[in-house]
């Protein structure tokens, strides 16, 4: 029998907390310690985002906080105080919608069960903020820290090139039209 | 002219709803159930001897705590064995919570229902389980010694032992010119999906029934069990199985202790649970697979031709048999692969020990067979200094010899006949693929370059599409829709995409007006599940069959209303029309509106269909004898026998001569798959089978000690690889069509898997010069390898 500690008690403080999600100001009450992940699924409801390790191996859960991506398994939704989170669809939450990103994994057979694919959209469409003509070594690399089971990452590597070359047209019109 | 669906790279129509959040996984749904966590076993053999949860009960938000003692009637009885076999004489299954005895770590012994996770599990936490411990029966070693037991009424720990001889192997052995036996070993694995199990349960006291989500493979399977478990009629439980995030086989074990508890609790209750299992209970309490001691032995000519070959085995199956012997029966018979064994003899012993059950991951017992019979191959080429791509060729079942009868019992209870392939067909397009013929050159130059490279090669035959049954079920709506419905599940493989191609092109409709629905036991009651590449086999050709159905009654109907004969009409793009008179034409939309009669009209279309709209017969009945209302039909497959498809891997790799770090080069596949219904997700089905093996090759383990604690349980030190350790898959296909089915098509699931150990093996040995016999490998054990042949070379050299 364990007995309850002051940590435990700490653990389960209410706090208020705002913060931006998909460009919505959220505030809500929170137990201390109330994993960002089930915030953002349980409590806003934002399921696309999901849990596969909870321990920050897998990346499934991948959101971005302040335009960088971030295991929202591996935080307290009270450290998200006043940042501002982009999930999954905050990115693109219908088919008219989809990003580049999402447009290049649908067109090159970058998912199969799709469980992991959120957290590759988040992080490819943060990285090419940073890096919009990745080469397929770099390609490659921006995905070796997050796991998938199903397609062997092959498409998902070609998924993120293709992703490049939408995103490079896009701005090119956007240029042209200015 | 509508394009042909059947064979086009068609674009998955699930995806736009999987890339922006809009699956709808197990924990996505029952926002506001009850949650479960379970105290769960930390020995690994014991005896329980009081469970004391008074200090939990009191836990603010805890609703329920339940042991064994509280499961009543046959919801307290041992789980169902699923598949009895007669071999399998001394069979076990678990309780869905313990009693009395544990016997791996991570068994459920109390289950604890509360307002959310995190309180279930603080609760947990302070209920507290007293045990004696009893000696744990850990590795095959150790249970086929049989001096410790995992049940006592059991003393030697066997469960299944199973013999089965075509010819006689003693003579044919005795009269060999050569033989050689071969000692070989693999690790244990799991399929590891990156979403786990988890079951939502609602129970409607209004009416008495049950709605059960799983994150399964067969919600049929559930479904069955736990209405039997509960005491329910069938019809007052429907199972469905949402989106799910991969299974490789773990997901088609049922019923799991936790989708019999999860209902049961939610009756009890009369309040909706859910359990989502979390990846650390994922790894100590789902199941494993692979771990296998094979000791093989071979007699040859001088042209290396195989006169017999005598396999034994022994199959570590865990603690429990819920799902019989599949997977050593399927490593007994398909280990032969592409090849005539001569006389052929296999026996297995399946054991138990104090691990985690085992059930089938992708391959389900073939990678080890596979792994056998090409280790055996190498070792005959390199014992006649042949090379080993012709050692293969010159035991190939030919083309002219289909079908190719065994004379063995495959996994179904039917024969091991193969219907169809050309394997020196595919041979030609691997070694042409690969480069085999160059290979030396390249290899003079890496160790010119103080490189050490080397390539391997592995052939495997797959029997896919086991039966019994899948069905299909088609409705064309008023508008033009087509909702087609079949039993079985989906995991990834993209069954909305392909089904719909087949049935656009059956019924000759738009691709887009078609549309799947999957593992819902509300639109299809009768189905097996999805396991044993078999999805595309047996659904593909029942939603065909279910469309030819449904086309001849919309062209009976249109012939009518047309006043032609139904064979002078087409459909095309859901429009039915007169050959050669396209302007005289009705949609499918209108017949559908024709083929139900009505009283009430519910829209303008209806109207037509309604009892003063005046043109029908008034001496026939509106529905005649042998037919039925709505445009509608259903249709099931079943064949005598599985369809088997094959495949040949190449690799090169290179291994460093300092670290005996391994690095895949290239990675080379000739996939045969009969008809292809749609090559990107044949080739994404093929990527992602090479990365798993890839991962049983090199890295994934299930690192057990002595006492039975699983060392490894999470991603950090379970290493499944990253995009940064899967090879660039270079694939190329031969389509052969089955004869056994009206698609021609075979199973494509597991194909990626089953070779890959013996390859990277293969080409491993080829690199280092000596046996490799154990997988996976990592670079300590080839380190070490390279010690102890080194050892034995410099003794030789000595002596």
């Amino acid at each position: 029998m364990t007995d309850i500690t002051a940590a435990d008690l700490l653990a389960d403080e209410m706090h208020d907390i705002t913060v931006t999600v998909n460009g919505v100001t959220r505030s809500a009450r929170v137990p201390a310690r109330r994993l960002l992940s089930d915030f953002l699924r349980h409590d806003l409801r934002l399921t696309g985002t999901h849990v596969g390790c909870e321990h920050g191996v897998c990346g499934a859960c991948t959101v971005l906080i302040d335009g960088a991506p971030a295991r929202s398994c591996l935080m307290f939704a009270v450290q998200a105080q006043r940042h501002e989170i982009i999930t999954v669809e905050g990115i693109g939450d219908s088919p008219e919608t989809m990003n580049h990103v999402q447009r290049a994994f649908a067109e090159c057979h970058g998912l199969q069960c799709g469980f992991c694919t959120p957290g590759f959209i988040t992080t490819i469409t943060a990285f090419l903020e940073e890096n919009a003509s990745p080469s397929e070594e770099e390609a490659r690399e921006v995905v070796s820290g997050n796991l998938c089971r199903c397609t062997g990452y092959q498409n998902i590597v070609k998924s993120v090139l293709r992703a490049a070359e939408l995103k490079r047209a896009e701005t090119d019109v956007t240029e042209e039209q200015r | 002219m509508t394009t042909r669906q059947f064979g086009q790279p068609v674009q998955r129509r699930e995806d736009p709803r999987l890339l922006t959040g809009g699956g709808r996984y197990l924990d996505d749904l029952g926002h506001s159930a009850y949650e479960v966590a379970f105290v769960r076993s930390p020995h690994a053999h014991a005896r329980i001897l009081d469970i004391d949860t008074d200090a939990a009960i009191d836990v603010d938000g805890v609703i329920a705590i339940y042991t064994h003692e509280d499961l009543p009637g046959s919801m307290g009885e041992p789980l169902p064995l699923l598949i009895p076999h007669p071999a399998l004489h001394q069979p076990r299954t678990g309780y869905a919570l313990a009693k009395d005895e544990v016997n791996h770590v991570g068994e459920a012994i109390v289950m604890v229902v509360a307002t959310n996770r995190y309180v279930a599990e603080d609760a947990c936490d302070r209920i507290s389980v007293s045990y004696e411990r009893l000696t744990p029966v850990v590795g095959i070693e150790n249970a086929r010694d049989g001096s410790d037991v995992v049940h006592a009424e059991f003393p030697d720990n066997v469960s299944a032992h199973l013999l089965q001889e075509v010819g006689d192997v003693e003579t044919a052995m005795a009269g060999a010119p050569h033989t050689l036996t071969l000692d070989l070993h693999v690790e244990r694995s799991a399929c590891t999906p990156l979403e786990g199990k988890g079951v939502l349960a609602q129970w409607n006291s209004d009416d008495e029934s049950l709605r059960l989500y799983s994150s399964t493979q067969t919600s049929t399977g559930v479904r069955a069990a736990v209405a039997a478990k509960l005491g329910l009629p069938l019809a007052k439980v429907e199972c469905i199985a949402p989106d799910v995030g991969g299974g490789f086989g773990v997901k088609i074990m049922h019923p799991w202790p936790e989708e019999v508890l999860i209902p049961w609790a939610a009756r009890n209750l009369n309040h909706d649970v859910k359990w989502t299992e979390d990846r650390r209970e994922h790894f100590i309490s789902s199941a494993h697979e692979r771990g296998q001691e094979q000791q093989v032995t071979v007699g040859f000519d001088d042209e290396g031709r195989l006169l017999a070959l005598d396999v034994k085995f022994w199959h570590d199956n865990g603690c429990y048999t819920p799902y019989g012997i599949i997977v050593p029966i399927i490593t007994a018979t398909q280990l032969l692969g592409p090849y005539k064994p001569g006389a052929y003899r296999v026996e297995f012993w399946s054991l138990f020990t104090n691990t985690v059950l085992v059930t089938p991951y992708r391959g389900a017992g073939r990678p080890q067979g596979c792994f056998a019979m090409e280790r055996t191959m190498d070792a005959i080429a390199r014992y006649l200094k042949i090379d080993r791509a012709e050692v293969r060729s010159r035991n190939f079942i030919l083309p002219e010899e289909m079908p190719y009868d065994h004379g063995l019992m495959f996994q179904d209870g039917r024969p091991l006949k193969y219907d169809s392939g050309d394997f020196p067909a595919s041979l030609a397009k691997l070694k042409a693929l690969v480069g085999w013929d160059d290979f030396e050159d390249y290899r003079a130059r890496a160790i010119a370059e103080g490189r050490r490279v080397g390539i391997g090669i592995g052939c495997y035959v797959e029997g896919t599409g086991v039966g019994p049954y899948e069905g299909g079920h088609i409705m064309v709506e008023t508008n033009g829709r087509v909702n087609v419905a079949t039993g079985l599940t989906t995991q990834g493989q993209g069954h909305y995409t392909s089904l719909a191609q087949i049935v656009a092109d059956e019924l000759g409709v738009p691709f887009e007006n078609v549309h799947v629905t999957t593992g819902d036991t509300r639109r299809m009651g009768y189905a097996v599940g999805t396991f044993a590449s078999r999805a595309a086999v047996m659904s593909g050709n029942a939603v065909a069959l279910a469309a030819r159905v449904v086309k001849a009654k919309a062209l009976r109907i249109a012939a009518d209303a047309l006043e032609v004969s139904p064979d002078d009409l087409q459909i095309e793009d859901g429009v039915i029309s007169v050959k050669g008179a396209p302007g005289t034409s009705i949609d499918l939309g209108t017949v559908a509106v024709m083929s139900n009669p009505l009283r009430y009209a519910f829209d303008e279309a209806a109207k037509k269909a309604t009892q003063f709209a005046g043109t029908f017969d008034v001496d026939k009945p509106p529905i005649g004898d042998d037919d039925e209302p709505g445009l509608e039909g259903q249709d099931f497959y079943s064949p005598t026998q599985a369809t088997f498809a094959n495949g040949m891997h190449a690799a090169i790799v290179e291994t460093d001569p300092v670290t005996a770090e391994i690095k895949i080069l290239r990675y080379c596949v000739i996939h045969d798959c009969g008809n292809m219904i749609n090559p990107l997700i044949v080739e994404g089905q093929i990527h992602g089978g090479v990365a798993q093996g890839v991962g049983g090759a090199l890295y994934e383990r299930m690192v057990y000690d002595e006492s039975g604690q699983l060392l490894n349980a999470s991603f950090m030190d379970f290493l499944m690889p990253y995009a940064s350790e899967v090879p660039h898959v270079e694939a190329d296909h031969l389509e052969t069509p089955s004869p056994l089915n009206p698609l021609g098509i075979k199973g494509a699931g597991e194909a990626g898997t089953i070779p890959v150990s013996a390859v990277i093996a293969s080409a491993i040995e080829d690199a280092e010069g000596f046996p490799i016999t154990s997988m996976p490998i990592s670079p300590p054990e080839l380190w070490e390898l390279r010690a102890a042949h080194a050892h034995d070379q410099s003794r030789k050299d000595a002596s």
